[in-house]
């Protein structure tokens, strides 16, 4: 790793990894729109439909960062908007204060991103998540380092 | 003919108690049995309890394997000796307790996981104001003069849970636990009817349910702004979190009999999750941010900045045992 040559290889051939969590209002009807539509995006995303976006459990975020995602997207219904009056506000909610501590823990902002994307927005679905793996492989791989395994090592130093 | 030593039939059996990294406010939780311990001392033989008594790890490696009934470790672990020492008890021991928060999540010990080994040498051997280190002078994990060498045990990258190190059968939760569960765990182990392994020894609610406020809190609770305990009058017969401090008894285990509240202070999630939920800080955050009272992003961004420090407020005693576990590595050298 320590070469730059490999590590420029390694950067050029990087494809990010994003789980996508989309509502099964909204933003995962326009991802069907898009295909429909042959509005092309880049292949990164990995969509998980949901009924509604809050029911993305902030440990459905940690644990896509923890397995190995380079980002997380989550695709909800527009304000006012909510099949369910305001799980999208309860997402809001949750997002901004999860921002904050993925920030502590060293994980970029862009990594992680919430959109409101109606059912016929299939355009915008496509500018985001195109901007979002733009974003991502400027970054680099997330890499979470997890040592615990190797403690032997880890104390030679 | 002589007789042999007479051997009890049913000798007493071998209890253990290990301390890694904590405060000792476990083995306070030992001495809070207050006579009880006597009874305790009793029914059991205490083998090994370095806080205590002065039996030495060759003691316990001169052992047979599994002759000790229970080992209760508390405690993080992130030295060496504390790994050696964990996979020492195991070996030795039928039964590992995780005794507390430490052990059990990582616990207040499991905050380094915010920064590097490096960061946290450099600030306590060098940088904080009380230091004077002109030599720069760090522990050395081998140190060799005159032909005599000296070793202090390694300090790891990352802190760890005693689950993370070693197989673990049973979870006392709380810093510390409370005397009660300890004495109610050891009755279950001396009882002989094992509960399944891997259980947390404390009921599987959430804390709300044994608090005596419970019933004033409100149906619909929503906040404005979430205060700090120093930054307010708590109210002392109503829901704390109602009165707009941070309070994590909705996300917390019960088994404590809300202390906290009832010492008119919020809870700060020592208990740990329930067992339905993985990543106890994820589902603290989840329970405090939903009940914002605003539809507005920019409003919703202020209210938020009001809790000072997220993973410090809902990591408090789990950070090792999260799902992230630690801060990403080149960060936390980055910032130190």
């Amino acid at each position: 790793m320590s070469n730059p040559e490999s590590l420029v290889a390694i950067q050029n051939s990087f494809e990010p990894k994003i789980v996508a969590f989309f509502c099964n209002w909204c933003t995962y009807l326009a991802a069907d729109l898009a295909g429909t539509s042959r509005i092309k995006y880049a292949p990164n995303i990995r969509v998980i439909r949901t009924m509604c976006s809050g029911r993305v459990d902030p440990q459905f975020v940690l644990e896509a960062f923890a397995r190995g995602a380079d980002g997380v997207l989550i695709g909800g219904c527009h304000p006012g908007d909510c099949h369910y009056q305001e799980g999208n506000y309860k997402t809001l909610r949750r997002v901004r204060m999860l921002r904050r501590v993925l920030r502590e823990m060293g994980i970029e902002d862009e990594r992680f991103r919430l959109e409101w994307i109606s059912a016929s927005e299939a355009e915008r679905l496509k500018v985001a998540v195109n901007d979002m793996v733009e974003k991502i492989r400027a970054l680099g791989p997330l890499r979470l380092e997890i040592k615990a395994e190797h403690f032997p090592e880890e104390v030679a130093a | 003919m002589t007789k042999p030593a007479a051997v009890p039939k049913n000798p007493k059996p071998k209890v253990a108690f290990y301390w890694c990294a904590s405060c000792g406010g476990c083995e306070e939780t030992v001495l809070d049995l207050d006579e009880r311990v006597l009874d305790v001392v009793a029914a059991v033989d205490i083998v090994f309890w370095p806080v205590a008594l002065d039996f030495k790890r060759h003691d316990v490696e001169a052992l047979p394997d599994g002759s000790i009934l229970a080992a209760f470790v508390n405690g993080a672990v992130r030295t060496t000796e504390q790994e050696e020492m964990a996979h020492l008890l195991r070996k030795k021991a039928k039964v590992l307790v995780a005794l507390g928060s430490c052990a059990q999540l990582g616990g207040i010990a499991g905050l380094a996981n915010l920064s590097s080994r490096e960061g946290i040498l450099q600030s306590s051997y060098c940088e904080s104001p009380s230091t004077v280190n002109a030599e720069k002078v760090f522990p050395q994990t081998l140190y060799k003069e005159n032909g005599y060498s000296v070793s202090l045990p390694g300090l790891f990258e990352t802190v760890c849970s005693l689950d993370q190190v070693v197989d673990v059968d049973y979870y006392l939760p709380g810093c510390p636990p409370t005397p009660k569960l300890l004495w109610d765990a050891v009755h279950v182990l001396l009882g002989g009817e094992l509960p399944p392994k891997g259980t947390v020894l404390a009921p599987d609610r959430a804390l709300c349910e044994e608090c005596p406020r419970k019933d004033t809190r409100p149906e619909k609770l929503t906040l404005k702004e979430f205060k700090r305990p120093q930054d307010a009058v708590i109210d002392e017969a109503t829901c704390v979190l109602a009165q707009g401090v941070v309070c994590l008894g909705p996300a917390t285990r019960s088994g404590c009999e809300a202390l906290c509240p009832q010492g008119n202070m919020p809870c700060t999630g020592c208990f740990g999750p329930t067992s339905r939920v993985r990543d106890y800080g994820a589902k603290a955050l989840s329970a405090i941010s939903s009940i914002i009272d605003s539809n507005d992003p920019e409003e919703i961004e202020k209210i938020v900045h009001t809790v000072p420090d997220p993973v410090g407020t809902f990591y408090r005693y789990s950070l090792p045992a999260s799902l992230l576990r630690r801060k990403k590595i080149d960060e936390a050298l980055k910032t130190k």
